[in-house]
């Protein structure tokens, strides 16, 4: 089976990919502090940046190096961090107002077994909430989950093009068990590769309001050095970027911020499935998780039972619709995850009580095995 | 077909770099391929681990469970993993680190593998390398064209030589003990 000639094919591990994926997709500044399992992305975006024209810092600390990030990305740099649990943890004050501010840029994190500093560095998939709800308020944030390295090439783009287009903050999260893994990926060629830049004003820049949104809800982000001068500010603010308390501005902040995720939806929902269409038993999973799964459901096919499997690449916003459609038509729903039940929360609210929903636990830091899927699905 | 290798042993042998090695070959040969690794938080000494798994289907769970081909270049190694060979399955050991083989469903080859990497090439750091030799020409896993590049490709710059010289005693060494 010899590789065809003109392909680039080449074996990769998960964070080199990522580090990889993120030149191509334009990434132009990278700040971070090493921690394993996610140290890898900078070290080789501190090699391969400044080859691109691009920048490289490692900061004193991961508080610093998302304030770093998100100043980049004021002056038009597509910019990136890369971390794992703990210094997660660190960064959501910053990701909060890179939300409120909407300032595009994309987190990493390789997520290992927490809470504090937990088991360095046994793969775990309990950041599931925090990339959510990580930090205070309500906020609009994009999570994708990629279970392969090819996958970590994909969702690594897109989770450029997706912060750009709707000036969000993404959150790649990754298992410990994907970053460190090589496998064969075909890096496409950049001109094969779509690539999405954030919306420019196109008005001088005394006409220029930096919150003024379009009917995408998305407003037009004017780089910082440019001759447009605007406030960018924590508080609440109006089309002006100025604060104001006003209850009616809050009010319809708010709105636009979540209306703007959610118009986007449906584009930025990916999934995966197997044998779902005549599925009585279907596993939910996402990251490494989802690979045991569809190793399970294949072998429960061979034992005659019809069961299935939903990938989830993008969290968040999470594919309730998906969901309830499938509850809609299943027995049963079984949702597997490397934490003590974070899924499956909003699985159940997306199944409305349609199916039973069913969870699978494991917790001392070892992924899922398929053999594991198998005894849960028989079980039920 | 889908093929579990599972390289163990202890930090310091080379073992990662070893299943980069072959994961690259079977890429050359057009398999898909997986390659994972486990280790301590020591840099030498404390275990270490690497696995392969090649298939000619994408591969869906990229963990080693029952290891068709299993190296073992440590006591250690022999302990924790000798059971986990599956049944026939090929289990290379380093006769002159172990000191006694425990029960294993596989099929021991004894070959004194950092004893030919010193003799091959006056260097015991380059019997990673060895070792591959001989657990391809044993097993088959992969081209020996296609490893041979991997080894250029993947060792450190300057050890080219030296590390195809490595590779050579390990294929000539099994080939002489009629197990290849």
């Amino acid at each position: 089976m010899p590789g065809r000639k003109g392909r680039d094919l080449r074996l990769l591990q998960g964070n080199e990919c990522c580090a990889e994926a993120a030149i191509l997709a334009g990434c132009t500044f990278f700040a971070g502090y090493p921690i394993t399992p996610s140290t890898e992305i900078a070290e080789i975006l501190s090699e391969k940046l400044p080859q691109v024209g691009g920048h490289f810092i490692q900061m004193e600390d991961e508080i610093a190096s998302i304030a770093a990030v998100i100043g980049a990305s004021l002056t038009g740099a597509k910019s990136m961090t890369a971390t794992s649990g703990p210094g997660f943890s660190l960064k959501q004050e910053n990701i909060g107002f890179a939300s409120f501010t909407e300032i595009p840029c994309v987190i990493v994190n390789v997520q290992r077994t927490g809470p504090s500093t937990g088991l360095p560095t046994a793969p775990a998939q309990a950041d599931l909430m925090q990339a959510r709800w990580g930090t205070h308020g309500d906020h609009p944030i994009v999570a994708l989950y990629p279970s392969t390295v090819p996958e970590v090439f994909d969702l690594t783009v897109k989770a450029f093009n997706i912060s750009e287009r709707l000036r969000v903050p993404v959150i790649l999260l990754m298992d410990e068990v994907v970053g460190h893994m090589r496998e064969k990926v075909e890096i496409p060629h950049v001109s094969d590769i779509e690539i999405i830049n954030r919306p420019r004003p196109d008005v001088p820049p005394e006409k220029y309001l930096p919150y003024a949104a379009g009917p995408d809800g998305v407003p037009p982000m004017a780089p910082f050095g440019t001759g447009y001068r605007w406030h960018v500010t924590g508080l609440y603010h109006d089309e002006t970027g100025f604060p104001t308390t006003a209850a009616p501005n809050a009010d319809r902040q708010m709105k636009r911020l979540y209306a703007k995720i959610e118009s986007a939806a449906e584009e930025i929902t990916f999934t995966s499935e197997e044998s779902l269409d005549d599925a009585e038993i279907v596993v939910v999973a996402c990251g490494i998780t989802a690979r045991s799964a569809r190793r399970g459901v294949r072998l429960a096919r061979e034992r005659g039972i019809k069961a299935g499997m939903l990938q989830l690449k993008t969290i968040w916003p999470f594919p309730y619709g998906i969901i309830g459609d499938i509850a809609g038509r299943v027995e049963k729903i079984i949702v597997a995850e490397m934490n003590m039940g974070q899924l499956i929360g909003e699985v159940e609210r997306a199944a409305c009580g349609k199916c039973e929903v069913v969870g699978y636990s494991r917790v001392d830091g070892e992924p899922i095995a398929p053999a594991e899927i198998v005894a849960k699905i028989e079980e039920v | 077909m889908r093929k579990e290798i599972r390289l163990s042993g202890y930090g310091g042998q080379g073992l990662i770099l070893a299943g980069i090695i072959l994961a690259e070959a079977a890429m050359r040969d057009g398999y898909e391929v997986v390659q994972s690794q486990s280790y301590g938080p020591e840099a030498r000494g404390g275990a270490s681990r690497a696995e392969v798994i090649i298939s000619d289907e994408p591969i869906d769970y990229p963990k080693v469970t029952s290891p068709d081909v299993l190296l073992l270049m440590s006591d250690q190694a022999c302990k924790r993993f000798a059971g986990s060979a599956c049944e026939g399955g090929t289990v290379i050991v380093d006769s002159g680190l172990v000191t006694s083989v425990p029960e294993t469903p596989g099929i021991v080859h004894e070959f004194p593998i950092t004893d030919m990497a010193v003799e091959a090439t006056g260097r015991s750091i380059s019997a990673n390398v060895v070792a591959l030799g001989v657990l391809n020409t044993v097993a088959g896993l992969v081209s020996p064209e296609s490893l041979k590049k991997a080894v250029s490709a993947r060792v450190p710059r300057g050890t080219g030589e030296i590390n195809l010289a490595a590779l050579g005693a390990g294929i000539a060494a099994s080939e002489a003990a009629g197990v290849g």
